[in-house]
């Protein structure tokens, strides 16, 4: 599943120090659920991305655990709290033990 | 081999229970057992956690739903009528700026989601929401 996969993150490039900012990201991935079949019956493997990490500055924002049950392209909207410029990591860790990463700097006045 | 009434007939009888060979759903005691794991078999409250997601979905493959629980450690998401009904689990870190989150699910057809959120004092609390779809979103 490395082909073809792309990350895509939203976050605020500015904010004020204290502030609550909100981010979105999405990731290409089919999400194969390991429950549907093929034209002969067979079972699909599953191949999921089953966990998903967000950072900032070395501070864990959110940590998810995903199953089959997650919609093709995984999307996740939070909330993060800054207090300092940084950088929010993105981590996608896929089924077959590829590893995804996006970046996303913030400069905090 | 000519197609004759009879084969034809149990050909297509044939292709009717493979269409509809869909992935069983999971059991009440299944859902429950799920459940269980998360909470420990904890009471659940009802307070301060919220679920949002649409009462009609047309498209089970893509269902938006939202949860929030101000002071929440993580909130499980689980959906009642899945062949699995875990969903999803969002663990909230020290740079979380609420305990809400934003995300797409896949729902076999109507049935009940369920979000459970561990506060930070060790307590459990639920909501729960049915949603009806108008296609499902697993095998097919």
């Amino acid at each position: 599943m490395a082909d073809g996969v792309t990350a895509r993150v939203r976050a605020p490039r500015e904010a004020s120090a204290g502030e609550v900012v909100s981010v979105r990201c999405l990731i290409n991935h089919t999400m194969e659920s390991g429950q549907r079949r093929d034209d002969d019956g067979n079972v699909i493997p599953r191949s999921i991305i089953n966990r998903f990490t967000c950072d900032f500055n070395g501070q864990n924002v959110i940590d998810v655990a995903l199953e089959p049950a997650i919609s093709t392209n995984p999307y996740f909207q939070f909330d993060a709290l800054v207090n300092e410029s940084g950088t929010f990591n993105f981590t996608w860790y896929d089924d077959d033990g590829d590893v995804y990463e996006e970046a996303s700097e913030i400069t905090v006045s | 081999m000519s197609m004759t009434r009879r084969t034809f007939t149990a050909a297509s009888v044939a292709a009717a229970a493979a269409f509809f060979a869909l992935p069983k759903t999971a059991t009440a005691q299944e859902v429950q057992a799920a459940m269980d794991a998360f909470t420990g078999g904890a009471e659940l409250g009802s307070d301060g956690i919220t679920l949002i997601a649409p009462e009609i979905a047309e498209n089970g493959n893509t269902v938006p739903i939202e949860v929030d629980a101000p002071g929440a450690e993580a909130i499980m998401v689980f959906a009642a009528g899945n062949p699995l009904p875990e969903v999803v689990t969002f663990n909230f870190g020290p740079a979380a700026g609420s305990q809400h989150a934003t995300t797409r699910v896949r729902l076999a057809g109507e049935q009940e989601v369920i979000a459970i959120a561990r506060k930070a004092d060790g307590t459990f609390v639920s909501a729960r929401q049915n949603v009806r779809v108008t296609i499902g979103g697993c095998g097919g």
